[in-house]
C-alpha cells in the first residue's frame, strides 16, 4: 500500500515539472483506445436504431406484443421469440441455478485442495467449448434421447400437467432449456465460488463456535454473499438470452406460444440467425435489426445489473476478476 | 430426574439429525458436480467417436465435394477461419492491448471505471448482436457478404477478453518494478511499455490466445456476415468459408457423408480448444485462474 501512495505521489509531483512528450503521447493514445470502446458501444446502438427505424415506426411498441411474423405480407411481431427466449432462459435458470450453487458450495466448503484444481478446470473446460459444439451434440445425441426417453417418461408419469402435454418432438424448449443450462453453469459456479471466497472467515468461524455444523456455517456463508449470487445468476441470465447456435440447432424453430416444454418454439437469438440471410425486405431487415436491438438493450441492462450486484460484493480485487 | 434425561436424549437426536443434514447437503453437492461433469464427458466421448473416424488427411487438404460425391474435405474453411481470426485480430489487438494499458496504468478515476464497466458489459453482448452491427455496418453498404464483415464482428467480439486480460496481467507486475524504473529516470511511458509490459509478456499472449480460440468457435457472427463459401477464396471482398459455419451447414443437412464431416469439424475444433485452454493453465499456474473464463 506503501508504495502505491509513493507512485501516486510521484505522478502528483510530475504534474508541476515539464512533462515529457513521449509521457503525453502515449498517456493520450492509450486514451484514446480506451475511448474507442466507448464509441464502439455507443456506435453499435446507433447503428441499430438507425436500421430499426423503418419497422419501429411502423410498428411502434405494437411489434412486442403482435404474434404474426409473415414476411411475405410484411407484418411482424416479436412476441412468440420473446416468449421463447424468456421460457428457455428460465428453464435453464431452474436447472443451472441449484448445481451451479452445489459446485461453488464444493469447490469452497467440501473439495480438499487437491480435488479443487481439477475440478474448476472441468467447470471451466464447460465454458471453454464453442456453442456450435454445444449445438451438434444436442441436435445428434441429446435430442433423440430426449425423444425416446425422457419425454414418453415424463409424459406418462406428469403428464397430467399442461407443461408436460403433447407430443414428444425431442427438439423444443425442454431440449433448448437443458442445453443452456450446461453452458450457463460454468459462468454461475466460478462467480459465485469468487463470491463465497470473499465471505469473511470470521462468519464462518464465529457460527461454528456456536455450535452449528459446517452446513449451517455455510447457509450463513451463502446469505452473507446472496447478492453476489444474485449477481451471477443475473449474469447467467444474459448468457443464456444471448445463446444462439446450441438453441438454433434444439429448439425446433416454429414461432409459436405453447405452454408445453415439449412443443418446438423460436427465440430472438435463433430468428436472427435463421432469417438474416434471407431478408430479402428493407422492412424484413428493419424488423429482424430491430429484434437484435431489444437484444443488445435486454443485455446490456442484465449485464450492467449483475456487474454492480458482483461489484459491490467482492472487495475491489477480486471483481474485476469476473 | 426424569425430565432431564428425556430432554438430554431429544438433544441427541437433534444432534444427530444437524450433522446428517449437513453430510446430506455437503453429498448433494457433490453429486452436482458429478451431474456437471457428465455432459462434459458425453460431449469429449461423442466428439472423439465420431470425429476421429471421419478424419483422415483429405480433411484437411482437400477442397468440399459436390453433393453426392464422397470424400473431400474442408481445407478452404481451415483456411478462411484462419482468415476470417487474422481480420479480427488486426482490428482487436491494436484497441485492447492499448486499452488495457490505459485502464492497468492510469485507469484510476472515474473514465478508467466506466471504460472498464463498458467492456464488461460489452463481453456480455450476445456474439449474434455483433454480427448484426457488422451487417448494418459493412454488409448493407457494400450491398454483398463478404470476409471483412466476419472480421469487424470477430473483431468487436475480440475487443473486451483482450482488454480485461490485459489489464488484469499488467496489473500483477509489482509496483515495485514500476517505481525502480522510474527512479533510475526512464520515462513513464518507456517503463510501461518496455518494463511492465515485457514483464507481463506471456500473460498478456495468453490473453490474446484465447480471445483467438474464442472467435475461432464463434458461429452466429459469421452466418450473415462472411457467410459461407464452398470454393477456395482468399478474397476479402468475397464470402469467405468458415470451419464453424460449415459445421452448422453440414449437420443440419441430410447427407451422412456431410454429417461426418460435420463431426470432424467438430473434433478439430475441440481439440484446439482443448490445447488452447491447457497452455492457458500451464502458462499461467493458476494465477489468473478465476479472470481466464
Amino acid at each position: 500500500m506503501e508504495s502505491v501512495l509513493i507512485t501516486r505521489n510521484t505522478f502528483k509531483a510530475s504534474k508541476g515539472r515539464l512533462q515529457n512528450p513521449g509521457d503525453f503521447l502515449f498517456k493520450n493514445l492509450t486514451r484514446f483506445f480506451a475511448a474507442l470502446i466507448l464509441v464502439l458501444v455507443v456506435l453499435m446502438a446507433y447503428e441499430m436504431m438507425r436500421t430499426s427505424a423503418l419497422s419501429w415506426n411502423k410498428f411502434g411498441f405494437n411489434f412486442f406484443i403482435r404474434s404474426v411474423w409473415d414476411p411475405v405480407q410484411d407484418e411482424y411481431g416479436a412476441l412468440p421469440f420473446i416468449y421463447g427466449t424468456l421460457v428457455s432462459s428460465l428453464l435453464s435458470l431452474i436447472i443451472a441455478v441449484p448445481l451451479s450453487l452445489g459446485i461453488a458450495v464444493f469447490l469452497t466448503e467440501v473439495a480438499p485442495r487437491w480435488l479443487e484444481r481439477p475440478v474448476s478446470f472441468f467447470v471451466e473446460m464447460l465454458a471453454g467449448i464453442p456453442s456450435i459444439v454445444y449445438g451438434v451434440w444436442g441436435f445428434f445425441v441429446m435430442v433423440p434421447w430426449l425423444r425416446s426417453t425422457v419425454e414418453p417418461f415424463i409424459s406418462k408419469y406428469l403428464g397430467f400437467i399442461p407443461l408436460f402435454r403433447g407430443a414428444p418432438y425431442g427438439v423444443g424448449m425442454l431440449a433448448a432449456g437443458i442445453i443452456l443450462s450446461i453452458m450457463i453453469l460454468p459462468i454461475i459456479a466460478s462467480i459465485s465460488r469468487d463470491v463465497l471466497k470473499a465471505v469473511p472467515r470470521s462468519q464462518t468461524e464465529a457460527s461454528l463456535a456456536l455450535g452449528s455444523t459446517r452446513w449451517q456455517a455455510t447457509r450463513i456463508a451463502l446469505a452473507y454473499s446472496r447478492s453476489g449470487i444474485f449477481g451471477a445468476v443475473v449474469l447467467g441470465l444474459g448468457r443464456a438470452i444471448g445463446e444462439t447456435m446450441a438453441v438454433t440447432m434444439v429448439i425446433g424453430n416454429r414461432p409459436t406460444i405453447s405452454a408445453s416444454l415439449f412443443e418446438p418454439g423460436y427465440t430472438m437469438a435463433s430468428v436472427l440467425a435463421n432469417e438474416f440471410t434471407e431478408a430479402t425486405s428493407e422492412m424484413y431487415i428493419s424488423a429482424l435489426v430491430e429484434i437484435a436491438l431489444t437484444l443488445f438493450i435486454i443485455t446490456i441492462i442484465i449485464n450492467s445489473f449483475a456487474r454492480l450486484l458482483i461489484w459491490s460484493v467482492t472487495s475491489n480485487e477480486r471483481a474485476q476478476k469476473a | 430426574m426424569k425430565e432431564p434425561k428425556r430432554l438430554k436424549r431429544m438433544d441427541n437426536y437433534r444432534f444427530h439429525f444437524r450433522k446428517l443434514t449437513s453430510l446430506f447437503m455437503f453429498t448433494l453437492c457433490g453429486v452436482s458436480v458429478l451431474i456437471a461433469l457428465v455432459p462434459l464427458i458425453l460431449i469429449f466421448y461423442r466428439t472423439v467417436a465420431f470425429g476421429f473416424s471421419a478424419i483422415n488427411w483429405d480433411f484437411f487438404t482437400q477442397m468440399p465435394k459436390p453433393v453426392g460425391e464422397s470424400g473431400g474435405g474442408l481445407a478452404n474453411a481451415i483456411v478462411g477461419t484462419m482468415i476470417l481470426v487474422g481480420l479480427g485480430s488486426c482490428m482487436s489487438l491494436p484497441v485492447g492491448i492499448m486499452a488495457g494499458i490505459y485502464l492497468a496504468e492510469y485507469g484510476n478515476n472515474w473514465f478508467g471505471q466506466s471504460v472498464r464497466f463498458l467492456t464488461d458489459v460489452l463481453n456480455g453482448v450476445p456474439s449474434i448482436v455483433t454480427g448484426v452491427v457488422a451487417y448494418t455496418v459493412v454488409v448493407l453498404p457494400m450491398k454483398h457478404f463478404s470476409a471483412y464483415a466476419g472480421g469487424v464482428a470477430l473483431g468487436i467480439l475480440m475487443i473486451p477478453t483482450i482488454t480485461r486480460t490485459t489489464e488484469e496481467i499488467l496489473k500483477t507486475v509489482p509496483h515495485s518494478l514500476r517505481e525502480a524504473a522510474l527512479a533510475l529516470g526512464i520515462p513513464r511511458w518507456k517503463t510501461s511499455l518496455q518494463i511492465v509490459l515485457r514483464t507481463a509478456m506471456s500473460g498478456v499472449v495468453t490473453g490474446i490466445l484465447l480471445a483467438v480460440a474464442r472467435a475461432a468457435g464463434e458461429t452466429a457472427p459469421l452466418l450473415f456476415t462472411a457467410l459461407n463459401n464452398r470454393f477456395w477464396n482468399t478474397s476479402m471482398n468475397q464470402p469467405m468459408a468458415s470451419l464453424t459455419v460449415f459445421i452448422y451447414n453440414y449437420a443440419v443437412s441430410p447427407f451422412d457423408d456431410w454429417i461426418a464431416q460435420a463431426w470432424a469439424g467438430t473434433f478439430v475444433l475441440m481439440t484446439l480448444i482443448l490445447l488452447l485452454s491447457l497452455t492457458v493453465r500451464f502458462a499461467t499456474r493458476n494465477k489468473f485462474a478465476g479472470n481466464l473464463l
